[in-house]
């Protein structure tokens, strides 16, 4: 797992590298001032010696410089390597969601992507960053630190390497109980993002409701799972601290217990063992330690919590879109025929219903189809297997004789255009929503498009006309207004195959039919799918097919249908007088 | 129905440069505060854990001197005594590790439970702002307040807190030492230290400066992740992926830089305070022999006399305790800043301004007994306004459903208004339509009554009530909404309609679903009622949301309801069975109704036709058609598409 994250450095392998040798190098600063201190003390201030103090004094401010700039230099390094890092697993991330099916989104959820994006990363950027400035540093120091100390006396040093097993089980059973429960304050993390999520969405429902104490609730909810589970966590892992002191204190005691019977034996003489002034060097090795002890600890801890992260990245770089092209894609359209055979489909694998069974259908390049059907008949699942929304169950759908799995997706998707049901505008002017659908596209275009959707004149009344700031989902605009844009958006695409989804529901009849004359007039060549509610809307296609139940249950003109389908003349009738739309 | 056009805000905007204000430091402080108690403790436990840390060196001199020494002299040496040393000191260093364990554990218990109170007054707050600061904020941003900020606070409180405290009290044991030594060299060590704060001060400034634009562009990331998962659909039909990915990918540069420069200033702090340590060690060696050369005299705690070299010696040692201390507090300096940055960005959001409430008059449930009206204790389907006068004395108004809007102007931005002048009377019982182009104001006549936004001119009368004096949840809550955009919960079916009405049994709850046409529909799905919607109800078509939304209003059973577009997605023939179920159960109730649909605005009593922000005509449907007016046009204009 960790492997792959590695993965994500690249370009910032040189400065992930150079901060430990910058590291090392300051390290090594910091060994030898000691020792001019040491001297300055003894051979000039003792000695009441101004020009040793002054030579010496010169010589540390210079080492000093220099520990300061390799300090500064492996601060710059580091800072760089880990922001980057977490640049490139945001942005491994992000390119992948971007391929995911639905079923893929289903899977983590939204709140769940955007908790791996930012506060995972977060997570792991904080670590790495600690782990090249520590993770140098203290293992070196505490080498050092031993090696000092086995010169003196390597049997007295192999206390420390007693206390190092001990040690490591103590390390090891923290990580173990506390791992697991930091995998799951981060899926609570992934609930308090969707409740937050929600409720924003939502405001106007828990306003109009007046649920407010009753969202605070189930936000505190989840604020006191965090809060549990976090607060458990994390006081295992305060046994992290004390067990590092422990386990250097008891080598401390041991280290006086049998070192004092090793000087006594030696009888304070240096040259038979040991002596008072090496047991003095010794403890002063055993603090150092301990001190680089208690800053790996601290990495270890970043450690433990930014492993639960690092997992949840993992998970998300490494999961596979279940919608992916073919192996030979195919990159031209012949034409747009399109053609359901034997169709089955289920939105889930374990469902055992089916929203779509045994359609067969054939749509000729040019024809206008309605499609009209009850509510839940399956009408918007029905076209969205068109452009690959959705992979069929079983079954095929092909457009010019070819699978349209065997199609390179953005292929398929450049030829087919959608105006989706619940229509999404995002943040920005009128004209880059617009752009979406062509980014090239002149401003003439753009306009030319508007005028087909009927969105021009109301487009110019707004504030700054196209360059009229959007809110998120369009929040600044009226149902039909959206619905307008959208559909503007989408011819502007030029595609063989126009899908209309129920997306002129918002708009006022008269408009509506503006909207459809154009539609005949100017994309004449274009195939058109209308799934609508309206019997005006639809009854001019070539073909109506109405929906029932996951089923066609019939298909024909509007005078064959008002003849053979019962369901399409009650329709009709409860649009009659009073079904008609005004306004 | 426009809505405020916004240019540029806090969300967006360019992240501003100014440093923290020393408020946010003191409100921190203030949530800390509460844990008074457990702090004291912890600082006891800092302190005896330093304590056991202080005596290890001293244990080793009295291990030589007392003990080794001696055993050196004795021909048979015992080593109990030295065991019972042994023993004694292991208890001590026991104790100290219990106290270590102890204020590490207390201060997660403070750093989460901070954390919690910060995140639950955010959202408890968050609940009380107006739909103005809903609409103007991208989603994704306001989610990353209650994670990225407020975990910028946990590593803070949990590491860094007990470190200051430590170090803070290590400064002021050597700080007493210097002074027991010298003065002179003392108030050298200060000014030096003072220097060396006002580099500091730059350094923390402009790092500081980066964290905050961290945690914006954080923000920022966040909020565009969130809008174009949630519209990921429409992604895809458009192929915008790699153009989508193209703006992440700037997002995230910008967010790499300001992490970096946050960072680079920040990982610069520790080498420069251990560094300027050195160059003061050197420094008071110079000082201190030019002192002791030109023989001056040497105050101290302990009295005047003439500096010696050994003083000196010492005071060397002390001063390098002294800045390693200094320097410890400034590794864990990142955090302070960071929490900071975090910090500012919270107290922005519960700094917002709460919608504005002084209404005064409730909604209860009342009686009629011989004609008097009373409050009712159990749900009565009998509503009455409850309407304290000045003198104290305590009115009961009956619900009738009456509402009244007078000269009404508004206009989601200032200058820009987008209803005239509207006056309409809705009778008790009566069903009102608003018929109009789209954009005419239809919704926002709605959002108007149930004050999601307040007028700028005119009065809305409720029963006779100006709406400013009813309190905003008891007015909510007498009006039922079915909204155009349909939002539902992740939770079950039933949970979703119960959020109507909280106390709805599930028997209440299935009646409201067989009233909206949606319980058959219902019944079909996987689980029936307990099948769990998630992710916005994605596995239902729009139609089958729209018919649960209906039910979610049916269960509350308000005395007044608002259907705007309410069944736009679903077909003709389910509508007219939905119909009938409303109108049976809005039966002498007032009801407003936004539609496009003829069937649905025909029976109305009254209806309203608006163009342009005005009522252009109004009356009844054959009244309407008699007037040939603009809504005879409307309803021709449809039969001339046949």
């Amino acid at each position: 797992m960790f492997k792959l994250l590695l993965n994500s450095i690249r370009e910032y392998k040189k400065d992930t590298l150079k901060t430990p040798i910058y590291v090392m190098l300051e390290v090594a600063m910091e060994v030898v001032i000691p020792f001019l201190m040491a001297n300055m003390i003894d051979y000039g201030i003792d000695q009441g010696n101004m020009t040793v103090v002054l030579r010496l004094g010169a010589g540390l401010f210079g080492l000093a410089l220099l520990s300061l700039v390799f300090g500064t230099l492996a601060g710059r390094y580091s800072a760089i390597a880990s922001a980057g890092f977490a640049k490139n697993l945001r942005h491994d991330m992000f390119k992948n969601v971007q391929n995911f099916s639905f079923s893929n989104i289903d899977k983590f959820s939204t709140s769940g992507i955007i908790t791996r994006l930012t506060t995972d990363v977060t997570n792991v950027q904080q670590s790495f960053q600690m782990i090249l400035r520590m993770a140098s540093r203290s293992p070196m120091m505490i080498i050092f630190s031993l090696t000092a100390a086995f010169r003196i006396d390597p049997r007295l040093s192999l206390i420390f390497l007693a206390a190092m097993p001990f040690l490591a089980l103590g390390l090891f059973l923290i990580t173990k109980y506390a791992y697991p429960v930091f995998k799951r304050v981060f899926k609570n993390y992934d609930l308090l993002n969707r409740i937050v999520q929600e409720n924003i969405r939502g405001i106007r429902i828990v306003k109009a409701y007046t649920r407010e104490d009753y969202e605070v609730n189930k936000f505190k909810d989840v604020s006191t799972k965090i809060h549990d589970d976090f607060s458990f966590a994390e006081k295992i892992l305060a046994f992290n601290m004390p067990l590092v002191q422990m386990s250097m204190y008891v080598s401390m005691l041991l280290l006086s217990w049998f070192g004092a019977r090793a000087i006594v034996a030696s009888g304070n003489n240096p040259l038979l063992g040991l002596s008072t002034g090496q047991l003095v060097s010794l403890m002063t090795y055993t603090i150092q330690i301990l001190m680089s002890l208690m800053l790996l600890s601290m990495v270890f801890v970043m450690i433990t919590i930014s492993r639960a992260s690092s997992e949840r990245i993992a998970e998300l770089i490494e999961e596979e879109s279940n919608l992916k092209n073919g192996d030979n894609p195919v990159y031209t359209m012949e034409n747009s025929e399109i053609r359901f055979e034997g169709v089955n489909f289920s939105y889930s694998e374990e469902a055992d219903k089916l929203c779509l069974k045994n359609i067969n259908l054939t749509i000729h390049p040019g024809e206008t189809i309605g499609i009209l059907g009850g509510t839940g008949s399956s009408k918007t699942t029905l076209v969205q297997l068109i452009p690959r929304l959705y992979d069929v169950t079983s079954g095929k759908i092909t457009i010019g004789g070819i699978d349209v799995r065997d199609y390179d997706l953005q292929t398929l998707r450049d030829k087919v255009a959608v105006v989706l049901q619940k229509n999404v505008l995002f943040s920005g002017t009128v004209k880059d929503n617009l752009r979406w659908g062509d980014a090239d596209a002149s401003e003439t275009d753009l306009v030319n498009a508007c005028k087909i959707a009927q969105a021009d004149q109301f487009i110019r009344a707004l504030p700054q006309q196209y360059d009229t700031h959007i809110e998120q989902d369009g929040s600044n605009l009226s149902g039909g207004q959206k619905q307008r844009i959208c559909l503007a958006r989408a011819l502007l695409k030029k595609p063989e195959i126009l899908i209309l989804d129920d997306s002129t529901s918002a708009v006022d009849t008269k408009t509506e039919s503006f909207i459809l004359k154009a539609l005949r007039k100017y994309l004449p060549a274009t195939t058109r799918l209308i799934i609508s509610q309206r019997i005006v809307s639809v009854k001019d296609a070539d073909k109506i097919i109405v929906m029932d139940d996951g089923m066609i249950s019939a298909i024909g003109t509007h005078q064959e249908l008002l003849r053979d389908s019962r369901i399409y003349r009650e329709v009709y009738q409860s649009q009659g007088e009073g079904g008609r739309h005004i306004a | 129905m426009p809505r405020p056009m916004r240019h540029g805000s806090l969300a967006q905007g360019k992240p501003d440069l100014k440093k923290f204000s020393p408020q946010t430091l003191k409100r921190l402080f203030n949530y800390i505060k509460t844990y008074k108690l457990l702090l004291a403790l912890v600082v006891l436990f800092i302190i005896i854990s330093g304590l056991t840390y202080a005596m290890s060196s001293l244990f080793l001199q009295i291990l030589i001197d007392d003990y080794i020494a001696p055993l050196l002299l004795e021909a048979v040496p015992n080593f109990s005594g030295l065991f019972r040393l042994i023993a004694i000191m292991g208890a001590v260093y026991l104790t100290g590790a219990l106290a270590t364990l102890f204020y590490n554990r207390i201060m997660v218990n403070v750093a989460q439970g901070v954390l919690k109170k910060i995140r639950d007054d955010m959202f408890t707050h968050m609940q009380s702002l107006p739909i103005r600061f809903f609409d103007t904020r991208s989603h994704g941003d306001v989610m990353s307040y209650y994670t990225n900020d407020a975990d910028t606070l946990r590593q803070m409180i949990t590491m860094s807190l007990p470190q200051i405290i430590s170090a803070l009290v290590t400064v002021t044991s050597v700080l007493l030492a210097m002074l027991y030594l010298s003065f002179w060299l003392t108030i050298f060590v200060l000014i030096f230290v003072v220097a060396a704060f006002q580099l500091l001060r730059y350094l923390v400034g402009r790092s500081g400066t980066y964290f905050v634009r961290q945690q914006q562009s954080l923000g920022n990331i966040n909020g565009y992740i969130e809008e174009m998962i949630s519209g990921l659909k429409v992604v895809k039909v458009f192929n915008h992926e790699k153009e989508v990915k193209k703006v992440f990918d700037r997002k995230n540069e910008t967010l790499c830089n300001d992490s970096t420069e946050a960072n680079k200033y920040a990982n610069i702090l520790m080498p420069v305070m251990h560094n300027l340590g050195y160059a003061l060690y050197v420094l008071i060696a110079i000082v201190g022999g030019i002192l002791a050369i030109n023989g001056l005299t040497n105050y101290s705690l302990t009295g005047a006399g003439a500096i010696s070299l050994g003083i000196i010696a010492s005071f060397l040692q002390l001063s390098r305790n002294f800045i390693n201390s200094l320097a410890h507090v400034t590794q864990q300096i990142n955090s302070i800043i960071m929490a900071l940055a975090g910090a500012e960005r919270i107290f922005s959001l519960l700094d917002e301004k709460s919608e504005v409430d002084n209404g005064t008059v409730t909604l209860v449930n009342a009686q009629k007994k011989n004609g008097v009206l009373n409050e009712a204790k159990h749900r009565s389907d009998f509503w009455a306004w409850k309407v304290p006068s000045t003198d104290g004395q305590i009115i009961y108004t009956e619900l009738r459903g009456e509402v009244s809007l007078n000269e009404v102007d508004f206009g989601y931005a200032q200058d820009s208004l987008v209803l005239h002048d509207i006056t309409l009377y809705a009778e008790p019982g009566q069903k009102v339509a608003f018929v109009g182009a789209t954009g005419a104001g239809k919704t926002t006549i709605t959002n108007l009554i149930n004050r999601f936004y307040d007028i700028a001119d005119g009065k809305i009368h409720y029963d006779g009530i100006n709406i400013n004096k009813i309190r905003k949840n008891d007015l909510r809550s007498s009006l039922g909404m079915v909204l155009q955009d349909v939002h539902l919960f992740t939770g079950t079916v039933m949970e979703n309609i119960r959020y109507g009405r909280l106390d709805a049994t599930d028997e209440e709850c299935i009646e409201a679903a067989k009233l909206a046409h949606a319980d058959s529909f219902i019944r079909m799905l996987p689980k029936g009622y307990d099948t769990i919607l998630s992710g916005d109800g994605n596995s239902l078509s729009q139609g089958q949301k729209q018919l649960i939304s209906i039910a979610r209003a049916a269960v509350a059973d308000p005395p007044v309801m608002i259907l705007d577009e309410a069944t736009s997605s679903i077909d003709t023939r389910t509508e007219a069975i939905v119909q009938k179920g409303m109108d049976s159960l809005m039966h002498g109730r007032t009801v407003f109704v936004i539609a496009h649909r003829l069937s649905t605005v025909q029976n109305a009593d009254v209806i309203m036709v608006l163009d342009e922000g005005r009522i252009i005509e109004r009356g009844s449907h054959d009244k309407l058609i008699a007037e040939k007016g603009r809504y005879y046009q409307l309803h021709t204009g449809a039969y001339e598409l046949e």
